[in-house]
Protein backbone atom coordinates (compact mmCIF):
# COMPACT_ATOMS: atom_id res chain seq x y z
CA UNK A 1 0.00 0.00 0.00
CA UNK A 2 1.40 3.41 -0.91
CA UNK A 3 0.99 6.61 1.06
CA UNK A 4 0.18 10.25 0.73
CA UNK A 5 1.61 12.73 3.20
CA UNK A 6 -0.27 15.86 4.20
CA UNK A 7 2.25 18.71 4.26
CA UNK A 8 -0.40 21.42 4.53
CA UNK A 9 -4.07 20.51 4.92
CA UNK A 10 -5.81 23.48 3.27
CA UNK A 11 -8.87 25.11 4.80
CA UNK A 12 -11.05 22.04 5.28
CA UNK A 13 -9.92 18.89 3.50
CA UNK A 14 -11.92 15.75 4.23
CA UNK A 15 -12.12 12.19 2.95
CA UNK A 16 -15.41 11.75 1.09
CA UNK A 17 -17.17 9.19 -1.06
CA UNK A 18 -20.80 9.33 -2.18
CA UNK A 19 -22.12 9.06 1.38
CA UNK A 20 -23.92 6.58 3.62
CA UNK A 21 -27.59 6.05 2.99
CA UNK A 22 -30.11 4.21 5.10
CA UNK A 23 -29.25 5.36 8.62
CA UNK A 24 -31.91 8.05 8.97
CA UNK A 25 -33.65 6.07 11.75
CA UNK A 26 -30.46 6.49 13.86
CA UNK A 27 -30.24 10.22 13.07
CA UNK A 28 -27.23 9.75 10.77
CA UNK A 29 -27.30 11.91 7.63
CA UNK A 30 -25.68 10.62 4.42
CA UNK A 31 -22.80 13.14 4.32
CA UNK A 32 -20.58 12.43 1.28
CA UNK A 33 -19.11 14.71 -1.36
CA UNK A 34 -20.69 18.17 -1.54
CA UNK A 35 -20.27 18.05 -5.33
CA UNK A 36 -20.76 14.34 -5.99
CA UNK A 37 -20.55 14.70 -9.77
CA UNK A 38 -17.00 16.06 -9.54
CA UNK A 39 -15.98 13.18 -7.26
CA UNK A 40 -17.53 10.67 -9.68
CA UNK A 41 -15.72 12.20 -12.64
CA UNK A 42 -12.42 12.43 -10.76
CA UNK A 43 -12.66 8.75 -9.92
CA UNK A 44 -13.38 7.82 -13.51
CA UNK A 45 -10.35 9.75 -14.70
CA UNK A 46 -8.07 7.52 -12.60
CA UNK A 47 -9.95 4.31 -13.44
CA UNK A 48 -11.79 3.94 -10.11
CA UNK A 49 -15.42 3.14 -9.44
CA UNK A 50 -17.38 6.35 -8.97
CA UNK A 51 -17.96 5.80 -5.23
CA UNK A 52 -14.29 5.42 -4.25
CA UNK A 53 -13.03 7.75 -1.49
CA UNK A 54 -11.14 10.88 -2.49
CA UNK A 55 -10.26 14.18 -0.86
CA UNK A 56 -12.65 17.09 -0.84
CA UNK A 57 -10.95 20.47 -0.51
CA UNK A 58 -12.79 23.69 0.25
CA UNK A 59 -11.74 27.15 -1.00
CA UNK A 60 -8.05 26.57 -0.26
CA UNK A 61 -6.29 23.34 -1.14
CA UNK A 62 -3.43 21.54 0.57
CA UNK A 63 0.03 20.21 -0.25
CA UNK A 64 0.43 16.45 -0.58
CA UNK A 65 3.57 14.40 -1.10
CA UNK A 66 3.56 11.00 -2.82
CA UNK A 67 6.69 9.14 -1.66
CA UNK A 68 5.80 6.07 -3.75
CA UNK A 69 4.10 7.98 -6.55
CA UNK A 70 0.42 7.78 -7.57
CA UNK A 71 -1.99 8.18 -10.44
CA UNK A 72 -4.22 11.09 -9.65
CA UNK A 73 -6.79 13.53 -11.01
CA UNK A 74 -8.45 16.73 -9.90
CA UNK A 75 -12.09 17.53 -10.56
CA UNK A 76 -14.41 20.36 -9.67
CA UNK A 77 -13.05 23.87 -9.17
CA UNK A 78 -9.60 25.03 -10.19
CA UNK A 79 -7.32 25.48 -7.18
CA UNK A 80 -4.24 26.26 -9.31
CA UNK A 81 -2.58 22.86 -8.74
CA UNK A 82 1.12 22.25 -9.44
CA UNK A 83 2.84 18.85 -9.46
CA UNK A 84 6.32 19.98 -8.48
CA UNK A 85 6.68 22.75 -11.07
CA UNK A 86 4.18 21.55 -13.68
CA UNK A 87 0.64 22.88 -13.79
CA UNK A 88 -2.08 20.21 -13.32
CA UNK A 89 -5.36 20.98 -15.02
CA UNK A 90 -8.71 20.05 -13.55
CA UNK A 91 -10.32 17.16 -15.41
CA UNK A 92 -7.17 15.33 -16.57
CA UNK A 93 -5.38 12.33 -15.07
CA UNK A 94 -1.68 12.66 -14.30
CA UNK A 95 1.02 10.38 -12.95
CA UNK A 96 3.01 11.53 -9.93
CA UNK A 97 6.45 9.93 -9.85
CA UNK A 98 7.79 8.74 -6.48
CA UNK A 99 8.75 11.76 -4.37
CA UNK A 100 6.68 14.30 -6.25
CA UNK A 101 4.51 16.85 -4.43
CA UNK A 102 1.12 18.23 -5.43
CA UNK A 103 0.46 21.80 -4.30
CA UNK A 104 -2.94 23.43 -4.45
CA UNK A 105 -3.75 27.03 -3.66
CA UNK A 106 -6.88 29.16 -3.36
CA UNK A 107 -9.78 28.58 -5.70
CA UNK A 108 -10.10 30.59 -8.86
CA UNK A 109 -13.65 29.37 -9.54
CA UNK A 110 -16.06 27.50 -7.24
CA UNK A 111 -15.90 26.24 -3.67
CA UNK A 112 -14.63 22.68 -4.00
CA UNK A 113 -11.92 20.67 -5.70
CA UNK A 114 -11.61 16.88 -5.48
CA UNK A 115 -8.37 14.95 -5.50
CA UNK A 116 -8.85 11.36 -6.61
CA UNK A 117 -6.06 8.77 -6.57
CA UNK A 118 -6.07 5.46 -8.37
CA UNK A 119 -7.17 2.82 -5.85
CA UNK A 120 -8.72 5.42 -3.56
CA UNK A 121 -7.96 6.66 -0.06
CA UNK A 122 -8.06 3.77 2.41
CA UNK A 123 -9.93 4.46 5.64
CA UNK A 124 -11.98 2.21 7.92
CA UNK A 125 -15.53 2.54 6.68
CA UNK A 126 -18.17 3.74 9.14
CA UNK A 127 -21.63 2.36 8.30
CA UNK A 128 -20.38 1.28 4.92
CA UNK A 129 -18.95 4.61 3.82
CA UNK A 130 -15.61 6.44 3.94
CA UNK A 131 -17.31 9.83 4.20
CA UNK A 132 -16.33 12.20 6.96
CA UNK A 133 -19.18 13.69 9.01
CA UNK A 134 -17.28 16.63 10.46
CA UNK A 135 -19.89 17.79 12.96
CA UNK A 136 -20.26 14.46 14.74
CA UNK A 137 -16.64 13.42 14.23
CA UNK A 138 -17.59 10.20 12.45
CA UNK A 139 -16.21 8.41 9.40
CA UNK A 140 -13.40 9.47 7.09
CA UNK A 141 -9.89 9.91 8.47
CA UNK A 142 -10.28 9.88 12.27
CA UNK A 143 -13.63 11.62 11.87
CA UNK A 144 -12.05 14.98 11.11
CA UNK A 145 -10.59 17.31 8.52
CA UNK A 146 -6.96 16.54 7.63
CA UNK A 147 -4.08 18.11 9.52
CA UNK A 148 -0.44 18.72 8.72
CA UNK A 149 1.54 15.51 9.22
CA UNK A 150 -1.33 13.09 8.55
CA UNK A 151 -0.33 10.09 6.46
CA UNK A 152 -3.08 8.61 4.31
CA UNK A 153 -2.94 5.16 2.79
CA UNK A 154 -3.80 4.55 -0.83
CA UNK A 155 -5.34 1.22 -1.81
CA UNK A 156 -2.93 -0.64 -4.09
CA UNK A 157 -3.92 -0.76 -7.70
CA UNK A 158 -1.88 -2.13 -10.54
CA UNK A 159 -3.58 -0.55 -13.52
CA UNK A 160 -1.21 1.21 -15.87
CA UNK A 161 -1.44 4.95 -16.28
CA UNK A 162 -3.83 6.14 -18.96
CA UNK A 163 -4.27 9.74 -19.84
CA UNK A 164 -7.96 10.55 -19.54
CA UNK A 165 -9.66 13.91 -19.92
CA UNK A 166 -13.23 15.08 -19.32
CA UNK A 167 -14.80 16.28 -22.57
CA UNK A 168 -14.92 20.10 -22.56
CA UNK A 169 -18.57 20.04 -23.64
CA UNK A 170 -19.48 18.07 -20.51
CA UNK A 171 -17.60 20.46 -18.25
CA UNK A 172 -19.50 23.27 -19.90
CA UNK A 173 -22.86 21.63 -19.13
CA UNK A 174 -21.89 20.95 -15.53
CA UNK A 175 -20.29 24.32 -14.89
CA UNK A 176 -21.56 26.37 -12.01
CA UNK A 177 -24.78 28.24 -12.52
CA UNK A 178 -25.89 31.00 -10.29
CA UNK A 179 -29.53 30.02 -10.72
CA UNK A 180 -30.63 27.09 -8.58
CA UNK A 181 -33.74 25.30 -9.69
CA UNK A 182 -36.14 24.33 -6.92
CA UNK A 183 -39.42 22.51 -6.42
CA UNK A 184 -42.09 23.74 -3.97
CA UNK A 185 -41.41 22.93 -0.32
CA UNK A 186 -43.80 20.90 1.86
CA UNK A 187 -44.83 24.00 3.84
CA UNK A 188 -45.17 26.30 0.83
CA UNK A 189 -48.61 27.49 1.94
CA UNK A 190 -47.17 28.80 5.22
CA UNK A 191 -45.62 31.72 3.39
CA UNK A 192 -47.12 34.99 2.19
CA UNK A 193 -47.63 35.42 -1.54
CA UNK A 194 -45.49 38.58 -1.40
CA UNK A 195 -42.69 36.63 0.28
CA UNK A 196 -42.80 33.97 -2.41
CA UNK A 197 -42.44 36.69 -5.04
CA UNK A 198 -39.40 38.17 -3.34
CA UNK A 199 -37.94 34.71 -2.78
CA UNK A 200 -38.01 34.03 -6.53
CA UNK A 201 -37.02 37.59 -7.48
CA UNK A 202 -33.83 37.34 -5.42
CA UNK A 203 -30.93 37.71 -5.50
CA UNK A 204 -29.63 36.00 -2.37
CA UNK A 205 -26.06 36.08 -1.17
CA UNK A 206 -24.44 32.97 0.29
CA UNK A 207 -23.58 33.75 3.93
CA UNK A 208 -20.10 33.53 5.43
CA UNK A 209 -21.00 30.84 7.99
CA UNK A 210 -22.10 28.40 5.30
CA UNK A 211 -20.65 24.89 5.51
CA UNK A 212 -21.41 21.25 4.74
CA UNK A 213 -24.40 21.36 7.11
CA UNK A 214 -26.11 24.27 5.46
CA UNK A 215 -25.83 27.45 3.42
CA UNK A 216 -27.33 30.63 4.78
CA UNK A 217 -28.95 32.90 2.22
CA UNK A 218 -28.89 36.65 2.80
CA UNK A 219 -31.45 38.79 1.00
CA UNK A 220 -35.14 39.56 1.16
CA UNK A 221 -36.55 38.19 4.43
CA UNK A 222 -39.33 35.64 4.07
CA UNK A 223 -42.46 36.15 6.13
CA UNK A 224 -44.74 33.40 7.33
CA UNK A 225 -48.49 33.76 7.10
CA UNK A 226 -49.40 33.07 10.68
CA UNK A 227 -47.86 31.69 13.80
CA UNK A 228 -48.42 28.03 13.06
CA UNK A 229 -46.56 25.54 15.22
CA UNK A 230 -44.44 23.28 13.09
CA UNK A 231 -43.99 19.70 14.26
CA UNK A 232 -40.44 18.41 13.74
CA UNK A 233 -40.23 16.17 10.65
CA UNK A 234 -37.65 14.58 8.35
CA UNK A 235 -35.88 17.04 6.06
CA UNK A 236 -34.64 16.44 2.51
CA UNK A 237 -31.22 17.15 1.13
CA UNK A 238 -31.38 20.63 -0.39
CA UNK A 239 -34.43 21.68 1.60
CA UNK A 240 -34.68 25.46 1.98
CA UNK A 241 -35.97 26.09 5.47
CA UNK A 242 -36.95 29.46 6.85
CA UNK A 243 -36.38 30.06 10.56
CA UNK A 244 -38.27 32.78 12.44
CA UNK A 245 -35.76 35.47 11.46
CA UNK A 246 -36.77 35.04 7.79
CA UNK A 247 -33.33 34.22 6.31
CA UNK A 248 -33.52 30.99 4.30
CA UNK A 249 -31.04 28.14 4.87
CA UNK A 250 -30.28 25.40 2.31
CA UNK A 251 -29.80 22.13 4.22
CA UNK A 252 -26.79 20.35 2.83
CA UNK A 253 -24.90 17.03 2.94
CA UNK A 254 -24.14 17.04 6.68
CA UNK A 255 -27.61 18.29 7.42
CA UNK A 256 -29.61 17.54 10.50
CA UNK A 257 -31.90 14.64 9.62
CA UNK A 258 -35.04 16.22 11.10
CA UNK A 259 -36.02 19.81 11.69
CA UNK A 260 -38.77 22.05 12.95
CA UNK A 261 -38.68 24.99 10.54
CA UNK A 262 -41.03 25.30 7.55
CA UNK A 263 -39.54 24.63 4.12
CA UNK A 264 -40.39 26.99 1.29
CA UNK A 265 -38.64 25.10 -1.51
CA UNK A 266 -36.11 22.35 -2.26
CA UNK A 267 -33.15 22.40 -4.63
CA UNK A 268 -33.69 19.80 -7.37
CA UNK A 269 -31.47 16.70 -7.43
CA UNK A 270 -29.84 17.77 -10.72
CA UNK A 271 -28.62 21.04 -9.14
CA UNK A 272 -27.38 19.74 -5.76
CA UNK A 273 -23.82 19.39 -7.06
CA UNK A 274 -23.88 23.09 -7.94
CA UNK A 275 -24.71 23.94 -4.31
CA UNK A 276 -21.42 22.24 -3.41
CA UNK A 277 -19.59 24.75 -5.60
CA UNK A 278 -21.17 27.88 -4.10
CA UNK A 279 -18.76 30.11 -2.21
CA UNK A 280 -19.55 32.55 0.58
CA UNK A 281 -20.70 35.89 -0.94
CA UNK A 282 -21.77 34.28 -4.24
CA UNK A 283 -25.02 35.74 -5.51
CA UNK A 284 -27.70 33.31 -6.53
CA UNK A 285 -31.28 33.30 -7.72
CA UNK A 286 -33.92 30.63 -7.35
CA UNK A 287 -36.15 29.39 -10.14
CA UNK A 288 -39.20 27.23 -9.58
CA UNK A 289 -39.70 24.09 -11.70
CA UNK A 290 -42.27 21.30 -11.50
CA UNK A 291 -41.48 17.85 -10.09
CA UNK A 292 -41.75 16.43 -13.61
CA UNK A 293 -39.29 18.97 -14.98
CA UNK A 294 -36.90 18.23 -12.12
CA UNK A 295 -37.03 14.54 -12.95
CA UNK A 296 -36.39 15.16 -16.65
CA UNK A 297 -33.40 17.34 -15.81
CA UNK A 298 -31.96 14.60 -13.59
CA UNK A 299 -32.45 11.94 -16.28
CA UNK A 300 -30.84 14.22 -18.87
CA UNK A 301 -27.87 14.83 -16.55
CA UNK A 302 -27.38 11.13 -15.79
CA UNK A 303 -27.59 10.30 -19.49
CA UNK A 304 -24.89 12.84 -20.17
CA UNK A 305 -22.75 11.35 -17.36
CA UNK A 306 -23.27 7.86 -18.77
CA UNK A 307 -22.33 8.82 -22.33
CA UNK A 308 -19.28 7.26 -23.91
CA UNK A 309 -18.06 10.63 -25.13
CA UNK A 310 -17.77 12.02 -21.61
CA UNK A 311 -14.26 10.81 -20.84
CA UNK A 312 -11.71 11.13 -23.62
CA UNK A 313 -8.80 8.70 -23.66
CA UNK B 1 -50.30 17.99 -4.86
CA UNK B 2 -51.81 16.28 -1.84
CA UNK B 3 -53.70 13.06 -1.79
CA UNK B 4 -55.49 11.15 0.93
CA UNK B 5 -55.75 7.46 1.61
CA UNK B 6 -58.64 5.69 3.22
CA UNK B 7 -56.86 5.43 6.56
CA UNK B 8 -56.10 9.16 6.56
CA UNK B 9 -52.36 9.01 6.04
CA UNK B 10 -51.42 11.95 3.85
CA UNK B 11 -48.69 12.07 1.21
CA UNK B 12 -46.70 15.20 0.50
CA UNK B 13 -43.77 15.48 -1.90
CA UNK B 14 -40.95 17.27 -0.08
CA UNK B 15 -38.43 17.31 -2.95
CA UNK B 16 -37.99 15.62 -6.32
CA UNK B 17 -36.49 12.64 -4.48
CA UNK B 18 -38.42 12.60 -1.19
CA UNK B 19 -41.97 11.94 -0.06
CA UNK B 20 -43.46 12.65 3.36
CA UNK B 21 -46.10 10.36 4.84
CA UNK B 22 -48.04 12.16 7.59
CA UNK B 23 -50.15 10.47 10.23
CA UNK B 24 -52.08 13.57 11.29
CA UNK B 25 -50.57 16.81 12.52
CA UNK B 26 -50.43 16.19 16.24
CA UNK B 27 -47.94 14.56 18.54
CA UNK B 28 -49.88 11.60 19.89
CA UNK B 29 -48.97 8.09 20.97
CA UNK B 30 -51.36 6.83 18.27
CA UNK B 31 -49.46 8.64 15.52
CA UNK B 32 -46.16 7.53 17.04
CA UNK B 33 -47.24 3.90 16.93
CA UNK B 34 -48.25 4.17 13.29
CA UNK B 35 -44.86 5.73 12.51
CA UNK B 36 -43.15 2.81 14.27
CA UNK B 37 -45.29 0.25 12.47
CA UNK B 38 -44.65 1.70 9.03
CA UNK B 39 -40.93 2.08 9.80
CA UNK B 40 -40.75 -1.53 10.91
CA UNK B 41 -42.60 -2.75 7.85
CA UNK B 42 -40.37 -0.70 5.53
CA UNK B 43 -37.25 -2.03 7.25
CA UNK B 44 -38.49 -5.60 7.04
CA UNK B 45 -39.72 -5.36 3.46
CA UNK B 46 -37.68 -2.59 1.84
CA UNK B 47 -39.07 -0.93 -1.29
CA UNK B 48 -36.61 -1.19 -4.18
CA UNK B 49 -35.37 2.31 -4.99
CA UNK B 50 -36.08 3.75 -1.52
CA UNK B 51 -32.77 4.36 0.15
CA UNK B 52 -33.44 6.28 3.32
CA UNK B 53 -36.14 6.72 5.96
CA UNK B 54 -36.47 9.57 8.44
CA UNK B 55 -39.13 8.90 11.06
CA UNK B 56 -40.33 11.80 13.22
CA UNK B 57 -43.25 12.55 15.60
CA UNK B 58 -46.09 11.89 13.18
CA UNK B 59 -44.40 11.44 9.82
CA UNK B 60 -41.83 9.47 7.87
CA UNK B 61 -39.75 11.01 5.10
CA UNK B 62 -38.78 8.53 2.38
CA UNK B 63 -35.81 9.31 0.12
CA UNK B 64 -35.90 7.53 -3.22
CA UNK B 65 -33.89 7.16 -6.38
CA UNK B 66 -35.64 9.58 -8.72
CA UNK B 67 -34.30 7.67 -11.72
CA UNK B 68 -36.28 4.60 -10.65
CA UNK B 69 -39.37 5.95 -8.89
CA UNK B 70 -41.59 9.00 -8.88
CA UNK B 71 -43.98 10.26 -6.22
CA UNK B 72 -47.06 8.64 -7.76
CA UNK B 73 -45.39 5.20 -8.07
CA UNK B 74 -44.20 5.36 -4.49
CA UNK B 75 -47.59 6.47 -3.16
CA UNK B 76 -49.15 3.51 -4.93
CA UNK B 77 -46.70 1.08 -3.33
CA UNK B 78 -47.08 2.70 0.08
CA UNK B 79 -50.87 2.37 0.06
CA UNK B 80 -50.44 -1.40 0.19
CA UNK B 81 -48.07 -1.02 3.15
CA UNK B 82 -50.46 1.30 4.95
CA UNK B 83 -53.30 -1.20 4.55
CA UNK B 84 -51.25 -3.67 6.58
CA UNK B 85 -50.39 -1.38 9.51
CA UNK B 86 -53.25 -2.42 11.76
CA UNK B 87 -52.05 -6.02 11.64
CA UNK B 88 -48.45 -5.06 12.48
CA UNK B 89 -47.10 -5.88 15.94
CA UNK B 90 -44.45 -3.70 17.50
CA UNK B 91 -42.51 -4.48 20.64
CA UNK B 92 -42.88 -2.70 23.93
CA UNK B 93 -39.96 -0.33 24.14
CA UNK B 94 -37.07 -1.12 26.46
CA UNK B 95 -36.78 0.67 29.81
CA UNK B 96 -33.65 2.86 29.84
CA UNK B 97 -32.22 4.96 32.66
CA UNK B 98 -30.11 8.05 32.08
CA UNK B 99 -28.09 9.06 35.15
CA UNK B 100 -27.95 12.85 35.12
CA UNK B 101 -26.09 15.43 37.15
CA UNK B 102 -28.33 18.51 37.25
CA UNK B 103 -27.42 22.21 37.58
CA UNK B 104 -24.13 24.02 38.06
CA UNK B 105 -21.67 23.61 35.22
CA UNK B 106 -23.59 20.52 34.12
CA UNK B 107 -26.85 22.37 33.58
CA UNK B 108 -26.12 26.07 33.04
CA UNK B 109 -29.78 26.93 32.33
CA UNK B 110 -31.30 25.16 35.36
CA UNK B 111 -31.65 28.30 37.49
CA UNK B 112 -33.15 30.31 34.65
CA UNK B 113 -35.67 27.56 33.86
CA UNK B 114 -36.61 27.49 37.55
CA UNK B 115 -37.10 31.24 37.73
CA UNK B 116 -39.10 31.30 34.45
CA UNK B 117 -41.56 28.93 36.10
CA UNK B 118 -41.32 30.50 39.57
CA UNK B 119 -40.17 27.29 41.20
CA UNK B 120 -36.97 26.17 42.94
CA UNK B 121 -34.21 24.46 40.88
CA UNK B 122 -34.72 21.34 43.02
CA UNK B 123 -38.36 21.23 41.87
CA UNK B 124 -37.25 21.38 38.21
CA UNK B 125 -35.02 18.36 38.85
CA UNK B 126 -37.78 16.54 40.69
CA UNK B 127 -40.29 17.18 37.91
CA UNK B 128 -37.86 16.26 35.11
CA UNK B 129 -36.96 12.99 36.84
CA UNK B 130 -40.55 12.20 37.85
CA UNK B 131 -41.90 10.78 34.60
CA UNK B 132 -41.12 8.12 32.05
CA UNK B 133 -40.52 9.54 28.56
CA UNK B 134 -41.11 7.92 25.18
CA UNK B 135 -38.40 8.00 22.51
CA UNK B 136 -40.52 9.37 19.68
CA UNK B 137 -37.65 9.11 17.18
CA UNK B 138 -33.94 9.72 16.67
CA UNK B 139 -33.06 12.69 14.53
CA UNK B 140 -31.14 15.96 14.20
CA UNK B 141 -27.70 14.32 14.71
CA UNK B 142 -26.65 10.67 15.23
CA UNK B 143 -28.23 9.28 18.39
CA UNK B 144 -30.26 12.35 19.38
CA UNK B 145 -33.56 11.08 20.83
CA UNK B 146 -36.64 13.27 20.92
CA UNK B 147 -38.26 12.45 24.27
CA UNK B 148 -41.75 13.39 25.35
CA UNK B 149 -43.65 14.55 27.07
CA UNK B 150 -42.14 16.90 29.55
CA UNK B 151 -44.41 17.65 32.55
CA UNK B 152 -46.49 20.70 31.52
CA UNK B 153 -45.05 22.73 34.41
CA UNK B 154 -41.60 22.50 32.77
CA UNK B 155 -42.50 23.37 29.18
CA UNK B 156 -40.03 26.13 28.25
CA UNK B 157 -39.31 27.88 24.95
CA UNK B 158 -35.92 27.45 23.27
CA UNK B 159 -33.12 29.94 23.90
CA UNK B 160 -33.46 33.13 21.85
CA UNK B 161 -30.09 32.50 20.29
CA UNK B 162 -28.74 28.96 20.16
CA UNK B 163 -25.40 28.09 21.73
CA UNK B 164 -22.61 27.57 19.24
CA UNK B 165 -21.72 24.36 21.01
CA UNK B 166 -23.20 22.16 23.72
CA UNK B 167 -21.05 19.69 25.70
CA UNK B 168 -21.77 16.05 24.74
CA UNK B 169 -24.21 14.45 27.18
CA UNK B 170 -26.02 17.73 27.87
CA UNK B 171 -29.64 17.19 28.88
CA UNK B 172 -31.86 19.87 27.39
CA UNK B 173 -35.50 20.86 27.31
CA UNK B 174 -37.45 22.70 24.61
CA UNK B 175 -41.20 23.25 24.63
CA UNK B 176 -42.67 19.94 25.81
CA UNK B 177 -39.66 17.85 24.74
CA UNK B 178 -36.44 16.78 26.40
CA UNK B 179 -33.33 15.16 24.98
CA UNK B 180 -29.62 14.51 25.34
CA UNK B 181 -27.01 16.00 22.99
CA UNK B 182 -24.72 13.14 21.87
CA UNK B 183 -22.11 15.45 20.30
CA UNK B 184 -20.79 18.97 20.72
CA UNK B 185 -23.27 20.58 18.33
CA UNK B 186 -24.93 23.96 18.12
CA UNK B 187 -28.17 23.83 20.09
CA UNK B 188 -31.05 26.00 21.23
CA UNK B 189 -32.47 23.73 23.94
CA UNK B 190 -32.09 24.88 27.56
CA UNK B 191 -29.52 22.76 29.34
CA UNK B 192 -30.47 21.58 32.83
CA UNK B 193 -28.00 18.73 33.37
CA UNK B 194 -25.53 16.32 31.82
CA UNK B 195 -25.14 12.53 31.68
CA UNK B 196 -21.81 10.69 31.66
CA UNK B 197 -23.34 8.04 29.33
CA UNK B 198 -22.19 7.97 25.71
CA UNK B 199 -25.43 8.37 23.77
CA UNK B 200 -23.82 7.35 20.47
CA UNK B 201 -20.73 5.23 20.02
CA UNK B 202 -19.75 4.07 16.54
CA UNK B 203 -17.69 1.21 18.03
CA UNK B 204 -20.68 -0.25 19.90
CA UNK B 205 -22.94 -2.80 18.20
CA UNK B 206 -26.05 -0.82 19.10
CA UNK B 207 -24.47 2.53 18.28
CA UNK B 208 -27.26 4.55 19.79
CA UNK B 209 -28.04 4.09 23.50
CA UNK B 210 -31.70 4.82 22.73
CA UNK B 211 -34.00 3.46 20.02
CA UNK B 212 -37.38 4.59 18.77
CA UNK B 213 -40.10 3.42 21.17
CA UNK B 214 -37.86 3.05 24.26
CA UNK B 215 -39.08 4.40 27.60
CA UNK B 216 -36.63 6.61 29.43
CA UNK B 217 -36.22 7.89 32.99
CA UNK B 218 -33.64 10.39 34.18
CA UNK B 219 -32.09 9.58 37.55
CA UNK B 220 -30.32 12.40 39.46
CA UNK B 221 -26.67 11.76 40.38
CA UNK B 222 -24.03 13.81 42.22
CA UNK B 223 -21.04 15.50 40.59
CA UNK B 224 -18.80 12.93 42.30
CA UNK B 225 -20.80 10.07 40.82
CA UNK B 226 -20.70 11.78 37.42
CA UNK B 227 -16.87 11.92 37.53
CA UNK B 228 -16.64 8.32 38.69
CA UNK B 229 -18.90 7.14 35.88
CA UNK B 230 -17.11 9.25 33.31
CA UNK B 231 -13.79 7.65 34.30
CA UNK B 232 -15.22 4.13 34.25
Amino acid sequence: MSTMQVQTPGLQTTVQDLGRNGFGPAGVSPSGAADPISLRLGNRLVGNDENVAGLEMMLLGGTFAFPEGAILALAGSDFGAMLDDVRVDVGTSVEARPGQTLRLGPTSSGARCYLCVQGGIAVTPFLGSASTHVLSGLGGFEGRALRKGDVLHIESETKAFRKRTIAPSALEQLSSRKVLRVTPGPQLDWFLESSLRSFYAGPYRVGEQSNRMGLRLEGAAITQRGTGQMITEGVSLGAIQVPAGGSPIILFVEQQTTGGYPKIANVIAADLHRVGQLRPRDEIRLEEVTFDAARSLLIEQENMLASRELILE
Amino acid sequence: MQTFTSDAARFQPASDQTLLVYFGQQITIGAHQRVRKLLRLLEREPIAGVHNLNPAYCSILLTFDALRLNHADLEEILRAYLDRLDAMRISEGRERKIPTCYGGEFGPDLDEVASLHGIAPSQVIELHASVSYVVYFLGFVPGFAYLGELPAALATPRLDSPRRSTPPGSVGIADNQTGVYPFATPGGWRLIGRTPLAMFRPDRKAMSFLSIGDRVRFTPISAARFSAMERA
